[in-house]
């Protein structure tokens, strides 16, 4: 059964013609924003605050748009043309049916992100150690391996979203004002100590998985911020499951 | 065209859900403005943050040791400065108060009204790093010759008065002056106060904690000045010395002491403070009207959903052959519903920023945090700047509906093209690349809500994290005018040469 949920969710994406757009979109745009940022930073003081790592990886604030589009489209689409009835009606099992997307989706964009995510580090590598900045390379495998998982991560959470509200347009606009306004918005709180819980509690605390120096400054830690993200994605995959299982389609 | 906009507002209108999340976004511009989500101690433990008023209504700092005699009508005042030294406030690691000046410390000669703050003064004065300098009246600046008051290369100073005109001169041989400036304070009475002034302002260093945004840490400074040869022409000076304001708060270390000390004939003068217009964020206090519109980008995503699905749910259902059968000019069309849409964000965003501006202020006072007034101008020019910029983003989102036909895909680039830039700006990005982002993407445009003005005299962060943009008001929104004509005109151009 769930063989064939596969097959059927890899043709549709596989034929659909903004896939491939979308996944070079995940790579390209995001490793030209890095290589960009790690131009323009420069450091003249001996001890400057600048995470390598992390500014190396400033592109995946963009790519993460592309992948969270190319999650919402892989629900969006179906629900605006229509198709989701058939695709429910071939296959009444609906919670497989997501499944069916989640692991598709997954296997899609795990390898487009760990291009990007190894392009912008070399990148990284080549550009910031000529302005004065030491990249060294043994600190790089958490940040590598944590943006994978994040970008991940990311699809999923657009998928569950999608799956949520029925519409791409809709969907995408939750999803990127998660990621994008809600770290602009919590500013409004000007007590430290809340904003620090509010930045622990956003799924853009994923986003510390980057880092690489001033640990100790981190309103989470590297993994632990991952991990917030995860329960983000995990909540709207089952908010989504549960609608899908209990609404009309 | 009537007609036209007229099927367009219906359109709009009926669908409740697009009404609904309209009224919405301005429901959220506005709760997110008077959100007590600031609390200050002014007027409640601390002290009640009035700040000192100029002598042309704005807002100024006015805090420094003044070494001081009465000086009836005319007069003038000849000083050596042989050194400025001072001391800054430790590293953010800890450890001992590191060596100054601040480049804008102050040492100099002052002419002003008494000892009152915020009365008319005229001043020169050496700088720690700008300098010597002419400044009268808080916000006026004059730059004389650069370098700095050493022991091995000294500094003469004077200021002369002689009726309303106030003259400051500079020399470095004591012998061939060079007038810096002159000036007429026509406020000035007869009988006023003369003498030496120490001054150093708060000292201000960006911090990057961890992934949140960029912020900004400020503590207080001193600066020593020595001065001898004091030369009183047309007085007898009976020196007093007084600290003009209560001392700067906030910091710890190091306490900031003001004070002098007379002995042959040298005169060594310590001082913190400032003497310059008031400012927010970094090295000033309290908030702006500006940080009370953040709901502005929650809002702003709403905005562009709608008026993404506006262009694009005709395409979806086919009702856009119908819309194109029955007005066969296709440009006109797309005109047609961008200026609905656009009218309407406008519109909303206008409600909504008048309430967050008149009563977002009362709120975060009753919070006891201190709000930098901005005038009514400043204040027209935010809400209206702020609608206007709902309006564009709206027809922004149209024309990429149009363009892109998908709506996931209109909407990210909206996203991406108007709150990434800031978001980038303000987080990760160094200062330099940020100001250029700022310049050049359509995020420009949220220069129209920065309210108060920067001043190259006070040492602040003037960083787009705390509200000081690169572009003038209007420049940043004419930005977005730009990317929002280039938008339309594309969108027009493939609406009319492709099938629908």
């Amino acid at each position: 059964m769930i063989r064939v949920a596969l097959s059927a969710e890899w043709t549709k994406l596989r034929t659909a013609p903004g896939t491939v757009w979308l996944l070079v979109a995940v790579v390209v745009p995001t490793i030209g924003v890095s290589a960009a940022a790690a131009a323009a930073v420069g450091c003249s003081a001996d001890v400057c605050g600048v995470d390598p790592a992390r500014i190396s990886l400033t592109g995946i604030q963009l790519g993460q748009a592309a992948v969270a589009v190319l999650a919402v489209l892989m629900v969006g689409t179906e629900y605006g043309t229509g198709l989701m009835g058939v695709t429910l009606a071939a296959m009444p099992r609906r919670v497989t049916v997501l499944a069916a997307k989640a692991a598709i989706l997954v296997a899609v964009v795990a390898p487009a992100a760990l291009f990007a995510v190894l392009g912008c580090l070399v990148v990284g590598r080549v550009i910031l150690p000529g302005h004065g900045i030491p990249v060294p390379l043994d600190s790089l495998s958490r940040p590598a391996a944590g943006s994978v998982l994040y970008l991940v991560a990311i699809a999923l959470l657009g998928l569950g979203v999608a799956v949520a509200v029925r519409d791409s347009a809709t969907a995408i606009g939750v999803v990127l004002a998660l990621l994008y306004v809600y770290p602009i918005v919590i500013r409004v709180v000007s007590d430290p100590t809340w904003l620090r819980r509010l930045e622990r509690i956003g799924p853009t605390a994923g986003l510390a998985i980057q880092a690489t120096t001033g640990l100790d400054g981190l309103a989470i830690g590297p993994w632990r911020g991952l991990g917030v993200l995860a329960g983000w994605a995990t909540a709207a995959l089952l908010l989504g499951a549960l609608l899908l299982h209990h609404r009309d389609a | 065209m009537k007609a036209l906009l007229r099927s367009e507002w219906i359109k709009f209108r009926t669908v409740r859900g697009w009404v609904v999340a309209m009224t919405l976004a301005a429901g959220v511009i506005v709760g997110l403005g008077l959100l007590p989500g600031q609390q200050g101690s002014c007027g409640r433990s601390g002290p009640d943050c009035v700040l000192p008023v100029g002598p042309d209504g704005e807002r100024v700092t006015d805090r420094f040791t003044f070494v001081n005699s009465p000086l009836h009508g005319d007069g003038s005042i000849t000083v050596r400065v042989t050194s400025l030294t001072g001391l800054l406030p430790p590293a953010a690691d800890g450890g001992e108060p590191r060596p100054g000046p601040v480049p804008w410390a102050k040492a100099g000669i002052i002419i002003k009204d008494g000892t009152r703050q915020g009365s008319t003064y005229a001043a020169v004065m050496v700088t720690g790093g700008h300098g010597t300098r002419m400044q009268h009246d808080f916000v006026h600046d004059r730059a004389g010759r650069p370098g700095a008051a050493t022991p091995s290369s000294p500094r003469w100073l004077r200021l002369t008065r002689t009726g309303a005109t106030v003259t400051g001169a500079e020399s470095a041989d004591g012998v061939t002056w060079t007038t810096v400036d002159s000036v007429r304070l026509p406020g000035l009475p007869s009988v006023m106060r003369a003498g030496l002034f120490v001054t150093s302002p708060q000292y201000a260093e960006a911090t990057r904690e961890g992934f949140g945004l960029s912020g900004a840490s400020g503590a207080p400074t001193q600066a020593t000045a020595t001065f001898d040869g004091v030369d009183a022409r047309g007085f007898d000076p009976q020196w007093t010395t007084d600290s003009i304001g209560p001392p700067p708060a906030g910091g710890s270390a190091p306490v900031p002491v003001g004070g002098s000390a007379l002995a042959g004939g040298v005169h060594t003068v310590t001082g913190s403070g400032d003497i310059a217009p008031a400012v927010a964020g970094a090295t000033g206090i309290g908030a702006t009207i500006t940080q009370t519109l953040v709901g502005t980008f929650a809002g702003l995503i709403i905005v562009v959903v709608v008026a993404t699905l506006f262009a694009t749910a005709e395409y979806r259902r086919g009702l856009i052959r119908t819309t194109l059968a029955a007005s066969p000019r296709r440009g006109r069309t797309l005109v047609a519903k961008a200026i609905v849409i656009g009218s309407v964000a406008f519109a909303g965003g206008l409600v909504a920023a008048a309430i967050v501006v008149t009563l977002g202020q009362p709120v975060l006072r009753a919070n006891g945090v201190y709000v930098h007034p901005a005038t009514t101008a400043t204040e027209v020019r935010v809400v209206v700047g702020t609608a206007v910029l709902l309006g564009l983003a709206a027809v922004l989102a149209v024309a990429l509906g149009a363009l892109l036909r998908r709506g996931a895909a209109a909407v990210t680039a909206a996203v991406v093209a108007v709150v990434l830039p800031y978001l980038l700006a303000v987080s990760v990005l160094p200062v330099e690349a940020a100001r250029w982002l700022l310049r050049v993407t359509p995020a420009a445009a949220f220069a129209v809500q920065q309210s108060t003005p920067e001043y190259p005299q006070v040492a602040n962060l003037y960083t787009p994290a705390l509200g000081y943009f690169p572009l003038a008001p209007w420049a940043g929104l004419a930005v977005l005018l730009a990317w929002v004509a280039l938008a339309l005109g594309c969108a027009m151009v493939r609406l009319r040469r492709r099938d629908v």
